[in-house]
């Protein structure tokens, strides 16, 4: 049995949530085995298909790759970027555009658009070919590009 | 299933709710399934056959029963119940359900028997049969093959049509109105004269006392109000907020997890192993060693999944040898000593291809070798299996395609009889084929027959997937071709070796049986194209080499495609024929095939003289697979920076369209699928071992290198097809055969990373 750490606390959603006492713990594995946020999708771990892409402070972070000892700001992931009963637009423009095929990329999806919108609030095809690098083996990128800019035009109205 | 169990399910069968009976025909009426819904029901609802379930609030579930890995399966299979049920998609939830024989993919079952696999006669088709024994295998309750449309067709139409019937005999009695008096609209029953409306859910447990429709009748194509229409996808809201639907997202109660570190060398065992430094991993609390048919190694233990993890990097494990050749090169020369001698199988002989080459002068002749790699599947969700061995009862929770094999294949592992495993079906990150394998189940099961009864969730990291794969298998294929200038060849002769699916398949899933003759898989795709010449020849011969291969989204015809479609495009430019002019003339006894042709030439605007002497080129490609015909166009521009794919025209005759977006969109992800293991994907031997590990060495194409996808459906031939697969054989040959018309440069061995650049 291992001795008692002290437990560590991180602003995850806007809430305080303790995350364990392995400060070399990536935060994927500490929001889906500790926390308990599954979300967050584990398809990697060495930061190359992004299925675990969360944001920090707002900046999109692959999330298999960052301790969580070294996160030093509030996390958001795809739990809070809405619901079933209270869709985001970007969510909802996923929806329109039926994005998803079997889904498991798509909460890193979801979350490199969010960023890219918010940086970006009309992305032309070059932007969203540089920031949306994620992995979808589903081959959904055409409709990805197409729900991106369906919530670019909704945002903006 | 105890005796009880049978005995309470056949009787409350017997009784009430055998209206699935007659959903699909006679043999259900003699003796029939028991209602595997029978022991799911929550309180009140009631159950009318396997395939719906209501509430008294009137909540409506539908069964599906099919995996759902992103092919949008459930939605359109829900559609045909409720299409029948008069519901619309909004007013039912849809469940995979349990596991179940009930479930059997029917259409390939005449044996209805629960346990067709002992049976002598089976074992006999599948040993002699000229058919793909894992048609049968697949007969099982499975995902694959783009099967599940036809399968589904008749029996989900018809137990919504029967519920529906069902529900409006109630309702007659309730009210005291003929039935052919009322109607059905949005999950009520309304009597149009009094304005009276009854809801299912007030119906339901009356109607399930009652005697089953004896005649059913469908509705016509031309009222259906969902089918042939495009629908929101039911699985979409789930997958948009990070829902936990997934395998790696099980959770339960005392759960404790775990990981595997297999042999790299196929075949190979530890010869030594240390677990010191793994136990000395915070967290990780047991190794143990794994013997299963699917593989050798260790099975790690922990507290959670990163601890697994580093666990399984700090055990100490030395291997044995592999049982192939270590290098490429000598596994390869097992491959072009198949191609030297004598085939094994002749699947095609039209005419006399032996006598009219040994005729021809050489300058006629034109030859070409061409080869193709090992492919992993990559699903996204690397793979994963929970289970729990508490009691006598063994639980599995696994994203997979074939959960009644599971049943099969794990019990004797706990030993319990197959019905005492429960398998519960999570939504699947991906299928592709790697999921009708039973090795991830196999491992998470004998690891938790060392947990105390607590349930162990077991994930293999993205190194373990992709090395550990049943690989779509190399080939290489000798083509040679009679030459008639200005027209279509004389002759085609092909001579292809690979390995057989079928037997690596069967050696690893049922280690007892040894399936022998020829193996439909390794030719599909090549031996039945629908495509007319005079002397025409397809043979193989199957390479023997202990490398696990398996079913690879479109199987055969995922390598097929390219060695056939660029070979014709060699002849065509060989005999001054433009390649779509010549697929016309070979394919003109096929009118779907000239659909598809011509629908795909309209669409991007063909002309064999596009663009010639400047940096872009076309590359057209036609396949026929699993029941639907596919013409793909796909252009090029050989830029400064490498290859930009522009553009892909897909034409697509499937016979029925039932849900045409969806349809689209497979057409799409089967290109993308195709397209990214064309450009750049193989897997590699050195040293016994698999070199790729994760995507860095084994990538996909990304968003910036996507094209513009354009899919047009044709519905003229008179049967369905599938759609998860088909979309990908054209992808490949239309790619190379665009590389060629821009570049000049005739790429015959994939990925075609190998001679040229990507951008
Ligand atoms: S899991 Fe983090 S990038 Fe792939
Ligand atoms: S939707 Fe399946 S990986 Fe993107």
């Amino acid at each position: 049995m291992r001795e008692a750490q002290a437990k560590m606390q991180l602003e995850i959603n806007g809430k305080p949530t303790e995350v364990g006492d392995d400060a070399e713990m990536p935060l994927l594995w500490a929001l889906r085995d500790i926390v308990g946020l599954k979300g967050t999708k584990f398809g990697c771990g060495i930061a190359a298909c992004g299925a675990c892409t969360v944001h920090i402070d707002g900046e999109p972070v692959r999330s298999c790759q960052m301790p969580i000892g070294e996160v030093s700001g509030a996390v958001t992931t795809i739990e809070a970027l809405g619901t079933l009963e209270n869709l985001s637009i970007l969510q909802q423009a996923w929806i329109d555009e039926q994005v998803p095929q079997c889904g498991y990329c798509q909460s890193g999806q979801l979350m490199a658009a969010s960023a890219l919108l918010r940086d970006k609030p009309k992305p032309t095809d070059a932007d969203i070919d540089e920031a949306m690098t994620n992995l979808c083996r589903c081959g959904t990128y055409p409709r990805i590009r197409a729900a991106i800019k369906l919530a670019a035009s909704k945002m903006g109205a | 299933m105890n005796i009880r169990k049978i005995a309470r399910r056949t009787f409350l069968i017997g009784a009430t709710a055998i209206a699935g009976g007659l959903a699909v025909g006679y043999y259900y009426v003699r003796k029939p399934y028991p209602n595997p819904l029978e022991d799911e029901l929550s309180e009140g609802e009631v159950t009318f056959n396997p395939y719906v379930k209501i509430a008294p609030d009137n909540t409506i579930t539908i069964i599906t029963a099919r995996a759902e890995m992103g092919q949008g399966v459930q939605t359109t299979l829900a559609a045909m119940v409720a299409e029948e049920l008069d519901v619309t998609l909004d007013q039912i939830k849809v469940e995979h359900g349990p596991a179940d024989w009930t479930y059997f993919n029917s259409a390939m079952m005449e044996d209805a028997s629960p346990f067709p696999f002992l049976d002598e006669s089976f074992i006999v088709e599948v040993t002699r049969s000229m058919m793909p024994p894992i048609a049968k295998l697949l007969g099982i309750q499975a995902t694959g093959g783009s099967s599940s449309m036809k399968d589904g067709y008749d029996k989900m139409r018809q137990s919504g049509c029967a519920a529906r019937l069902l529900l409006i005999a109630a309702a007659s009695q309730e009210l005291g109105i003929d039935a052919a008096g009322l109607k059905t609209e949005n999950g009520s029953i309304i009597d149009p004269t009094s304005g009276q409306s009854i809801t299912y859910g007030e119906l339901a447990a009356k109607a399930a006392t009652l005697e089953p429709p004896s005649k059913l009748v469908l509705r016509k194509k031309s009222d259906w109000k969902l089918l042939g229409k495009s629908q929101r996808r039911t699985d979409i809201p789930a997958k948009v907020t990070g829902q936990p639907i997934y395998g790696i997202d099980v959770d339960l109660p005392e759960m404790i997890y775990g990981t595997v570190k297999m042999s790299p060398r196929f075949g190979a065992n530890a010869i030594f192993h240390d677990d010191k430094a793994a136990l000395a991993v915070p967290g990780v609390t047991a190794v143990i060693p794994l013997e299963t048919p699917a593989g050798s190694g260790f099975g790690i233990i922990a507290e959670n999944t990163w601890a697994a993890f580093k666990g399984a990097e700090a055990l100490e494990v030395k291997w044995g040898e592999a049982d192939h050749p270590p290098e490429d090169e000598g596994i390869y020369a097992l491959f072009d000593k198949a191609l030297s001698s004598t085939p094994h199988n002749i699947m095609r002989n039209d005419g006399n291809a032996e006598t009219v080459f040994a005729d021809a002068p050489r300058e006629v002749i034109l030859s070409a070798e061409y080869r193709v790699p090992w492919l992993a599947h990559a699903c996204m969700e690397p793979m994963n299996a929970t289970a729990r061995w508490k009691d006598g009862v063994l639980d599995i929770w696994a994203p997979n395609q074939a959960p009644t094999l599971i049943q099969m294949t794990v019990s004797g592992l706990v030993g319990v009889a197959s019905e005492d495993v429960n398998v519960h079906i999570t939504t699947l990150g991906g299928g592709f084929g790697r999921r009708l394998e039973m090795d991830f189940v196999q491992y998470a099961v004998e690891m938790a027959k060392h947990t105390e009864g607590k349930p162990i969730k077991v994930t293999w990291t993205r190194e373990e997937d992709t090395s550990h794969d049943a690989y779509r298998p190399a080939a290489k294929t000798k083509l040679r071709a009679l030459l008639n200038p200005g027209t279509i060849p004389t002759a085609l002769d092909i001579h292809l070796a690979t390995p057989s699916i079928i037997k690596s398949f069967m050696g690893r899933t049922f280690p007892m049986l040894s399936p022998a003759g020829p193996d439909r898989t390794m030719v599909d795709g090549l031996f039945d194209q629908p495509y007319t010449i005079e002397n025409y020849r397809v043979s193989t011969s199957k390479v023997d080499v202990n490398i696990p291969v398996g079913f690879w989204r479109s199987v055969g015809a995922s390598h097929t495609a390219y060695v056939h479609e660029c070979f014709l495009d060699e002849i065509a430019e060989k005999s001054e024929m433009d390649p779509l002019a010549m697929r016309l003339e070979l394919a003109k006894e096929y009118p779907a095939a000239l659909g598809v042709l011509n629908k795909v030439a309209e669409m991007c605007v063909w002309d064999n003289n596009f663009a010639k002497n400047s940096t872009r080129g076309r590359g057209l490609a036609l396949s026929l697979s699993f029941g639907t015909w596919v013409a793909e166009v796909v252009q090029v521009n050989a830029t400064e920076d490498g290859i930009v794919i522009e553009n892909v025209w897909c034409a697509t005759e499937i016979g029925e369209a039932l849900d045409p977006d969806n349809i689209k969109a497979q057409m799409m992800s089967g290109i993308v699928f195709g397209l990214s293991a064309a450009m750049g994907q193989e897997i590699t031997f050195s040293d016994g071992m698999v070199e790729q590990q994760n995507f860095d060495g084994f990538d996909v194409m990304r968003m910036h290198q996507c094209p513009t996808i354009e899919v047009e459906i044709l519905e003229t031939y008179h049967k369905m097809g599938g759609a998860g697969e088909p979309g990908t054989p054209p992808a490949a040959p239309a790619l190379a055969n665009a590389i060629y018309a821009a570049t000049g440069k005739r790429i015959r061995a994939l990925p075609l990373s190998s001679e040229t650049d990507f951008a």
